[in-house]
């Protein structure tokens, strides 16, 4: 017999009593979703920047190699895709798409249709993800809905820019992944007044 | 060696040994204020309990979606029944990819197959990635801590190493800088390796893919850098559907540190063009740890690492003491059930004052899985003080003679050890023993050469 023959009569063979699969109850967060986004954010040591700052940064000249894979900002693109991922060793800036967020947490979610590699957003020694005002979802619950059954090879939720405490507990941002992490949301926010 | 023996070794610098309770105390009020803001908190654990339930009682079928689904998907799945399967099957991989040198990234299942040790005997250079995991590599050493591998060292110590191994400066032991230092040199490991290996915090039968969860991004840059991934996972890892996916994740990183969420969430299903990805899924005693009424709730464990934080007699004796790859509460049920003569005096390292089941997000009963492995130990001991020296076999756990040497001596050990050991500093309200059972004066051995053997 070989071993998952062998794996499988083992379980089978205790014979255990079946238990139910439980669906997930509904459950909201209160408060304004995009505020508690960007608090989120804030509170794992992201940024929040604005567009303008988004612009003013790539055109700084503090950063020697940006790539971007969005059209709107390819001016400042600086490095072609390249074939091989290692390529990007010395990738000062990246500007990627994030599908949405979530505002209990912060996280963002990104796949292979918004990365031109899937290593981009470890590698770059910064990050930028630029996001729609409109698309926070509450919670994890509801972030599983909106992906659903969407296939993709890679997908990833990204919350911070890496950090690690593994050192006395101090928390030290920048072990191995990008040293730092802004948001960018785009689009009108959402009326909160009533229109005159 | 024994718990109670190897905690009166920790204890001996008592200022390292107070920082370590005092900074996982830290982490466990951390945890305390994260699941404090979510409302349905005990729903969600709930909700978790039930159907890793589910997930338990029908594993085979999981286990066969899984498969069927991920092979779909592109990846290929290898079935390992114990370590040694599990390590050949590696290495196989890496000789027919004639490569000779991997990074990795934390995986408790690899130490639990002592991986690392197998490839180096086999010419395999392993670079473990994660910054703790990198540190206690340098020195030899295993984790002490399942999320917090390097929790038992200090950064003077911590700087000593990475002048000698990464050249930093002497006596720099900032662990920003340390930190950095560790960042570029293990960037260069990630920029050769061809192959990468990570453990698995999730798998998911519907869709047949996988979750690596991480803060430092190390698991990412070594698989999307390298050629080939190779995935361990233990066959309990497995949840129904993707949309568990929201439970588990919500509770993981709320438990473990207090994070709302890891920083880094990778999902898995398919190789990127030209790669490979494989998973080895392990059995390695967990069918026998099913088949444990008792003690088959342990395999709900997401490796949390809560219940270490929380419990008085981890705080205080570190991760070594318990000489086991998984150590503190749930490592002291799940490793009797491994290896019963080594791990036996474990059961007797706690208090039973249950916060570990308290703080555990699947609703895991530790403290009395601790209290039936107690049973199990002590009634063997009495069947064999009643039963002259035939050692009876107490439910078919114990095989060898090994049952003497985990009786008295051990229990009286703890009983001599853990009170003043424990109430050293009054910060904590479980500084007394409550339940350590009663024991006669005579041990047992004693009793068995008074008795005229030996
Ligand atoms: S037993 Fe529970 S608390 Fe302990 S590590 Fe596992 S999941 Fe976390």
């Amino acid at each position: 017999m070989n071993s998952r023959e062998h794996i499988l009569s083992e379980i089978r063979k205790l014979k255990l009593p079946k238990s139910e699969l439980f669906g997930i109850p509904i459950f909201g967060i209160e408060g304004d979703l995009l505020d508690s986004f960007k608090q989120a954010i804030l509170s794992n040591k992201g940024e929040v920047i604005s567009e303008d700052e988004l612009i003013d940064s790539l055109q700084s000249g503090g950063y020697i190699n940006i790539y971007t894979p969005l059209d709107q900002y390819a001016t400042y693109s600086n490095c072609d895709l390249p074939e091989d991922p290692h390529d990007f060793r010395n990738l000062d800036l990246a500007v990627v798409r994030g599908h949405f967020g979530v505002a209990e947490n912060g996280a963002i979610w990104l796949d292979d249709t918004v990365l031109a590699h899937r290593v981009l957003p470890f590698i770059t020694e910064h990050l930028i993800i630029v996001l729609d005002q409109k698309s926070i979802v509450s919670n994890m619950h509801e972030a599983y809905s909106r992906i659903g059954q969407e296939y993709s090879g890679f997908g990833v939720f990204i919350a911070g820019p890496s950090k690690t405490a593994d050192i006395e507990q101090s928390l030290v941002i920048g072990a191995h992944g990008a040293k730092s992490l802004r948001v960018v949301m785009l689009g009108k926010e959402k009326e909160k007044g009533i229109l005159t | 060696m024994s718990h109670p023996i190897q905690a009166a070794k920790f204890l001996e610098d008592k200022s390292n040994a107070k920082w370590h309770d005092e900074t996982l105390w830290f982490v466990r009020d951390k945890r305390d204020t994260s699941s404090k803001g979510i409302p349905e908190w005990e729903n969600l654990r709930e909700l978790a309990s039930s159907i890793k339930d589910n997930v338990l009682s029908n594993l085979d079928s999981y286990l066969v979606e899984f498969e069927k689904n991920a092979i779909k998907n592109g990846i290929k799945i290898h079935w390992a029944k114990d370590a040694e399967e599990h390590n050949q099957i590696v290495l196989s991989i890496l000789k027919e990819k004639d490569c000779k040198a991997i990074v990795k990234s934390k995986s408790i299942l690899t130490e639990e197959c002592h991986l690392n040790p197998y490839l180096e005997e086999n010419g395999v250079e392993v670079v473990d990635t994660d910054l703790g995991e990198r540190i206690v590599q340098f020195l030899n050493q295993p984790p002490s801590h399942i999320v917090l591998p390097a929790i038992h060292l200090k950064k003077e110590h911590i700087s000593e190493i990475f002048h000698e191994k990464l050249q930093t400066e002497k006596g720099n032991n900032d662990p920003y800088y340390l930190t950095q230092a560790a960042r570029k040199h293990l960037r260069e490991k990630f920029l050769a390796a061809k192959v990468a290996i990570t453990g698995v915090n999730f798998g998911v039968a519907e869709t047949g893919e996988f979750v690596v969860c991480t803060n430092e991004g190390n698991a990412d840059m070594g698989v999307h850098l390298a050629d080939t991934h190779i995935a361990c996972m233990g066959i309990e890892k497995l949840i129904p559907k993707r949309e568990h996916l929201g439970v588990f994740l919500r509770l993981l990183a709320r438990s473990a540190t207090g994070q709302s969420i890891t920083n880094y969430n990778s999902h898995f299903r398919s190789p990127s063009e030209g790669k490979e990805i494989h998973i080895i899924l392990l059995d390695n005693g967990r069918t026998k740890q099913l088949g444990r009424e008792k003690f088959r709730n342990s395999l709900k464990c997401i490796r949390c690492g809560a219940c270490m934080n929380t419990c008085p007699i981890y705080r205080r004796s570190g991760g070594y003491s318990y000489d086991s790859v998984v150590p503190g509460p749930i490592g002291s049920i799940l490793s009797p059930g491994i290896d019963l003569k080594k791990h036996s005096s474990l059961p007797f390292a706690s208090t039973l004052c249950g916060s570990c089941s308290d703080v555990c997000p699947v609703k895991i009963n530790i403290h009395e899985q601790l209290y039936e492995w107690r049973q199990e130990i002590t009634k063997a001991q009495s069947s064999i003080n009643a039963k002259s020296i035939a050692m009876k076999i107490a439910n078919g756990i114990f095989s060898t003679p090994y049952a003497y040497k985990l009786s008295g001596q051990i229990m009286r050990g703890s009983l001599k050890i853990l009170p003043e050991s424990v109430t050293y500093s009054n910060l904590n309200t479980w500084g007394k023993e409550r339940d350590l059972p009663e024991l006669p004066k005579q041990s047992f051995k004693d009793w068995y050469k008074n008795n005229g053997n030996e």
